[in-house]
């Protein structure tokens, strides 16, 4: 499980920074988006990875999953939701104003 | 506990909520609460700092959890001078702002107000997941209003501020997932017992260095240390006024976040630490030598103005990465000197810009400002202590920075590159102080006089600095002693560790 869970990471921080490195607006907020998630999903694997586990403390499993990095995860992921909302209206604008969706506002969009 | 630590970050929160709940039928309503919220904020610094100077760091438990499972608010001498300085700055950019530009956008108030309480709570918080927190706050503040005004030149700058920003803020969140995967725990003061005990020879050691250089890269993102400062000029020169002049803490925020992190954590190279005289002087030095070169080239006053925040990044961060103590306080006062002085020059650019017609803060010939007397002499005041010439504090500061390179190894550089820069800059602000002032037509400029709010404010600023020269000792001392308290690291670490007085009172109330 380990194996595929750092794949995943590397897949979506590789493609978050091809698409960050494009100069269309669009590419490079999906590119920010994927990191993201990568990021988060790395971040949620920092209070190690525990298989056949309750998420809440019972009284019959005796191994429990580290709480807090879900609780930061969270933060995370609602900090980057809205952090993605603000770009994309900023890109919209900035589509209206220059009549193009490169980042430099260059003609030719 | 003293409740008074948690008010520098409720209210902005408060005042920044109630402003944009309410729907404010006249602009006086607003400016008179988001005032008198900013005015409020000058005593309450003020009455921390009186405590924090005898020496002892506040612990504010929040919502009473012991340390380290809480969040912890600490304030000790760094961090009562950086809310004091917050505050004064805070106070002449939103004045200056009452002279029309806070009508150029929405909520200019409310955003202001947000973006003082992620300052505040960046300058105050000893949890590292919360120094995210606190700084995403100030960001997304600052992407509304670096874009506040509108228009082409703000939209693109504020696209490439974005972008970047949320990129660092990503890297951050790496380095805190390493920090906690490695270390198990997010509060300042047990990260620094943690690190401290890491045995040379275990596995986690490169991934514990390897979250510091992370660290290191977000903080000099966000401070604008030479790789990753690009986006500075462009953001800078392009904001409004008052914006930019807020604007001149954003960038000692990450340098407040090297010398909180990187001194009290990571700051043993031989265990699992960083040296800053090998990562952070070389690139802080060849920052100097960007900045100079680029106030020199530039053909706009606030270009000149945005780079001299550059220069001013790179000479703080040589200081910084002396390593000693002497240089830390040498620090400090240059970081007090230069907000103030770089805030007022983005005030004193903008001033000068309207006067000028269309020609703006160019430095082409054009016709005359209309008040050419009370402007020079700003500009005057102002470039003597931004290029670091007696008798203003900029001297006291350089003097005091070229003083603690005596005794690094790195002495030459350091004196070469900062003497060489200072000359540059006086060359810099004598060539744009002469094209806009001398090399003018007859005609004279638009009627469109200071108003006494906007001088005042751009003024005070300048007074501030002037204050700081006067009372130069107090301050030196002030600033050696924060530089020692940074230094002896167990005083913090005690300090927030020692929960029992919460244990008792949790159990009084039992």
């Amino acid at each position: 499980m380990q194996a595929l869970f750092s794949i995943v990471i590397g897949v979506l921080v590789a493609c978050g920074v091809f698409l960050i490195l494009r100069a269309r607006t669009f590419p490079v907020i999906l590119g920010l988006t994927l990191l993201s998630y990568g990021v988060n999903v790395f971040l949620f694997a920092s209070g190690r990875l525990v298989v056949d586990s309750a998420p809440l403390a019972l009284a019959e499993v005796t191994v429990h999953p580290d709480p807090l990095p879900q609780a930061l995860v969270l933060t995370a992921i609602v900090i980057g939701f809205g952090m993605t909302a603000y770009t994309i209206v900023l890109a919209l604008k900035a589509n209206g104003e220059f009549d193009s969706d490169h980042v430099d506002g260059e003609a030719g969009g | 506990m003293n409740h008074w630590i948690i008010a520098p970050v409720l209210l902005p929160l408060v005042a920044g909520a109630l402003l944009l709940v309410f729907e404010w039928s006249d602009i006086a309503a607003k400016r008179a609460l988001s005032v008198a919220a900013t005015a409020a904020l000058v005593p309450v610094a003020l009455g921390l700092m009186s405590v924090a100077a005898t020496g002892e760091s506040q612990i504010y438990y929040v919502g009473n959890w012991p340390a380290p499972f809480g969040i912890v608010l600490v304030v000790d001498r760094l961090s009562a001078l950086m809310l004091v300085l917050t505050s004064v700055l805070a106070c002449a950019s939103l004045l200056y702002a009452l002279g029309g530009d806070d009508g150029k956008g929405a909520d200019f108030h409310a955003l202001f107000q947000f973006q003082l309480l992620g300052i505040n709570g960046a300058f105050l918080t000893g949890d590292l997941f919360n120094l995210f927190v606190f700084f995403e706050i100030l960001l997304i503040a600052s992407y509304c209003l670096i874009a506040h005004g509108g228009g082409q030149a703000r939209t693109r700058a504020a696209m490439h501020f974005v972008v970047l920003n949320l990129v660092g803020s990503s890297v951050f969140l790496i380095a805190l997932g390493v920090v906690y995967g490695t270390l198990g725990t997010l509060n300042m003061a047990d990260l620094a017992m943690k690190v401290a005990v890491v045995d040379s020879d275990s596995d986690s050691i490169g991934l514990i260095k390897a979250a510091a250089l992370l660290l290191l890269v977000v903080f000099g993102l966000k401070a604008a240390l030479l790789p990753l400062g690009f986006w500075l000029p462009a953001a800078y020169r392009s904001a409004t006024a008052a914006v930019a002049c807020l604007f001149a803490i954003m960038t000692k925020v990450g340098v407040y976040a090297i010398l909180r992190v990187h001194t009290l954590i990571f700051m043993d190279p031989s265990k699992a630490g960083l040296s800053l005289e090998l990562w952070l002087l070389p690139l802080a030095l060849a920052t100097i030598i960007l900045g100079t070169i680029g106030a020199v080239a530039a053909s706009e006053l606030r270009a000149t103005v945005s780079y001299l925040v550059v220069v001013s990044v790179g000479t703080l961060l040589a200081a910084v990465g002396l390593s000693s103590q002497d240089g830390l306080a040498a620090a400090l006062y240059y970081l007090v000197h230069s907000t103030l002085v770089t805030g007022s020059l983005f005030l004193l650019a903008d001033l000068i810009a309207r006067q000028r017609g269309t020609v703006q803060a160019r430095l082409d010939r054009s016709q005359s400002v209309y008040q050419p007397a009370l402007l020079g002499t700003l500009f005057f005041v102002a470039a003597v202590a931004v290029s670091g010439l007696p008798p203003l504090s900029g001297f006291a500061a350089k003097l005091a920075i070229l003083q603690a390179a005596q005794a690094s190894a790195a002495v030459v550089s350091v004196w070469g590159i900062m003497l060489i820069s200072g000359l540059f800059i006086i060359v810099a602000l004598s060539r744009a102080g002469t094209a806009i002032f001398w090399r003018t037509e007859d005609t004279q400029g638009e009627r469109r006089p200071v108003r006494a709010i906007e001088a005042l404010s751009t003024g005070g600023l300048l007074a501030g600095a002037l204050l700081l020269m006067v009372f130069g000792a107090q301050a030196l001392d002030y600033a050696q002693a924060t530089a020692e308290q940074l230094r002896h690291r167990s005083g913090y670490i005690a300090a927030v560790l020692a929960n029992d007085s919460v244990r008792t009172r949790a159990s009084t109330k039992e």
